[in-house]
């Protein structure tokens, strides 16, 4: 019961994470309609910059607390300037080109910031300055960090405003009305190319607090780690029903449980035959078998588009 | 088939002949790295064909291709290696990994059957990975695959006593391994493209055009929508898994390494960046998109000596990066792709707003 407990909290932990990026692809997606496959690298970029930032900082003598915190606000601007810059570079110049066309640009910015990342940062693997201190809570045999414990608080305050932001602002309705119908939104005033820009902002600033947790969670980064976490939040935003937030938050939050429990169990439930590497299969799998009964995610609309 | 009497493209067939043969020998004199680097080129041309059927002609979007290849790739290496002890012929295993692959795509495709655009997307995504997963941990607790550390020694094509690795001489001219294959590939590729091309113009390849255009329509006037989109993953599977089979043969090696997400990628965009749907097109990306990192690989070293006098930035990554941006440029300024069909330009040109 403890193993069940201590895997429902990492997966709880891992799935807060993949519910923040996930929130930035399914902004896009929501607004637009199109998979912004360069998001986990933004989320990368969020990371390494904290790194540099905050741990050039520690190094002068500023107090820990203060240099994660300028870390964390570097990142977030860094981001937003990236998402700014990605979307009028690599989106804005092929709104009205054919569907594919937009994916093969991310794809192609995706590795351009994957190889600007390793100019920059090098080849090696990164060890992330520790912001907090190592405290270890117990509960029911199952234990945890003070770290995971500011991951899923941070995430859920970041995500309840989000929502606020969404459904209780101007810019979230004139966001809505964009996902609705950008030609007739426009004609009610609402600036479609401000509101595109405002979700890549948005849906990078949450990648980089992201990327931030995923550093002090893991204490490591790399240039390539925004490959996997991106596809993982990819997964987690299809599974809830891609364009759809709260669906991404809970999206996220049941892939990182199941994938918990999933690495947790799998050696028992198949006899040893499979081992916890498998753990990346649950993802997919699930995502197949959900999608399989739910064609359009968990709570997504039903929707006419095609490749 | 009048048009192949005429002087003018019999000439040029003549020319194109030509060419092909003289390949081989120019790219050797750069190297037999170079005729590798063809030969690859070669493979992916057989890759982007099998996907176009998928993506180009029937709107699929399929991110997980390699999947297919990598099934061929392993058929063939456990058939002719030493690793189980077999040694079948390659032309034995080549139908045999054909239908494995075939088997793969319809298992991929029947559940996917009712999903849409980017929904379609993500789980075929999610099969490449499990079939890489697979692969990389199929080594315990029975081996099976070798695990990461792949199988070695597959046994090279042979078409009965003569061999398609080292140097032979036929004729008076002395030709090395990858020329073998060289022409190999190519009597291969000639025919694959007579396929594609047969495909496009029949009545399959017009249902699969419906299919793309309006699913509900197509319905409508009586197409079988489920049979014909299996038939397209099935066909696009099996040209991946003879693709595999080849390169398995021809490498004498396999690892998952080489099956990994980005390779997928790469191929898609081989597809679209030619102009998907259009064989000419996609043939171009699939060369343009395989030829490109390697002139880069070999370019931009020395180009940064003779510019700055030393190595600034690591080749490697600079070459990616320039790789990327071609990508994106390539994408800004011709969306439809570099060489997109007729029917297709004229779509774009005639409604600005609407969007395929």
């Amino acid at each position: 019961m403890d193993i069940f407990l201590q895997q429902i909290i990492n997966g709880l932990v891992q799935g807060s994470i993949y519910a923040l990026v996930a929130l930035g692809y399914t902004m896009v997606y929501g607004i637009m309609g199109l998979i912004n496959f360069a998001h986990g690298e933004v989320v990368m970029i969020g990371t390494l910059v904290t790194i540099t930032v905050a741990g050039t900082l520690i190094k002068v003598g500023m107090p820990v607390a203060l240099a994660g915190l300028a870390g964390l606000s570097a990142a977030v601007l860094v981001c937003m300037a990236l998402g700014w810059g990605l979307e009028r570079i690599a989106y804005r110049p092929l709104r009205n080109a054919p569907r594919l066309t937009p994916l093969i640009t991310a794809i192609g910015m995706s590795i351009v910031l994957q190889n600007v990342a390793m100019i920059v940062w090098g080849r090696n693997y990164l060890t992330f300055p520790h912001l907090l201190p190592k405290i270890n809570f117990e509960f029911a045999g199952a234990s945890f960090t003070a770290v995971q414990v500011m991951i899923v608080v941070v995430s859920g305050l970041t995500m309840a405003g989000l929502i606020f932001l969404v459904y209780r602002t101007k810019l979230g309705m004139a966001m809505r009305a964009t996902a609705q119908n950008p030609q007739v939104a426009s004609l009610m005033g609402v600036n479609s190319n401000r509101v595109i820009s405002a979700a890549f902002v948005i849906g990078s600033a949450l990648g980089a607090l992201a990327g931030v947790m995923v550093g002090t969670y893991y204490e490591i980064a790399h240039y390539q780690m925004g490959f996997m976490l991106g596809l993982k939040a990819f997964t987690a935003a299809v599974l809830g029903g891609i364009g759809n937030l709260a669906g991404a938050m809970i999206g996220g939050v049941l892939l990182g449980i199941i994938e918990a429990l999933g690495a947790g169990y799998i050696g028992d439930l198949t006899g040893g035959f499979l081992g916890s590497h498998y753990q990346d299969i649950f993802a997919f799998v699930v995502l197949i078998v959900v999608l399989m009964f739910k064609p359009s995610g968990l709570f997504g609309e039903k929707t006419g588009d095609r490749a | 088939m009048s048009k192949w009497l005429n002087p003018r493209s019999a000439f040029g067939i003549v020319l194109i002949a030509v060419a092909l043969i003289a390949l081989p020998f120019v790219a050797a004199m750069g190297g037999q790295a170079w005729v590798r680097i063809v030969n690859f080129a070669i493979l992916y041309i057989f890759l982007a064909l099998g996907l176009n059927i998928v993506v180009g002609f029937a709107g699929l979007l399929d991110l997980g291709y390699i999947a297919f290849y990598a099934v061929g790739a392993y058929t063939y290496a456990l058939l002719a290696s030493p690793h189980f002890g077999v040694h079948w012929p390659f032309w034995a295993i080549l139908p045999i990994g054909a239908a494995i692959a075939c088997v793969f795509g319809v298992l991929l495709g029947s559940p996917t059957l009712k999903l849409r655009g980017d929904y379609l997307a993500i789980v075929t995504l999610g099969f490449g990975e499990i079939v890489r997963i697979f692969m990389n941990n199929l080594n315990a607790p029975i081996n099976i695959t070798n695990g990461p550390q792949g199988i070695t020694l597959i046994d090279p094509v042979a078409i009965g006593d003569f061999r398609f690795s080292g140097t032979t001489q036929i004729l008076g001219i002395s030709l090395s391994g990858p020329q073998k294959y060289y022409f190999l590939l190519v009597a291969l590729a000639i025919l694959v493209i007579i396929i594609n091309l047969r495909l496009q113009n029949s009545r399959i390849g017009r249902a699969w055009q419906a299919i793309r255009e309006d699913e509900i329509a197509a319905k409508a006037v009586g197409i079988n929508t489920r049979n014909l989109k299996l038939l397209a993953f099935a066909m696009g599977a099996s040209f991946g898994g003879i693709a595999g089979g080849i390169f398995s043969a021809m490498q004498g090696f396999v690892s998952p390494e080489s099956f990994s997400l980005i390779e997928s990628i790469m191929i898609l965009a081989m597809v679209v960046l030619g102009g998907m749907g259009h064989i000419p097109g996609v043939i171009l990306g699939a060369v343009l998109l395989s030829i490109l990192p390697e002139v880069l690989r070999y370019g931009v070293g020395p180009l940064q000596m003779a510019l700055f006098g030393k190595m600034l930035i690591d080749p490697e990554s600079l070459r990616m990066l320039i790789f990327g941006l071609a990508l994106v440029l390539v994408m800004r300024f011709k969306p439809a792709g570099l060489w997109p069909s007729p029917e297709r330009k004229r779509e774009l040109g005639e409604k600005p707003a609407g969007g395929a």
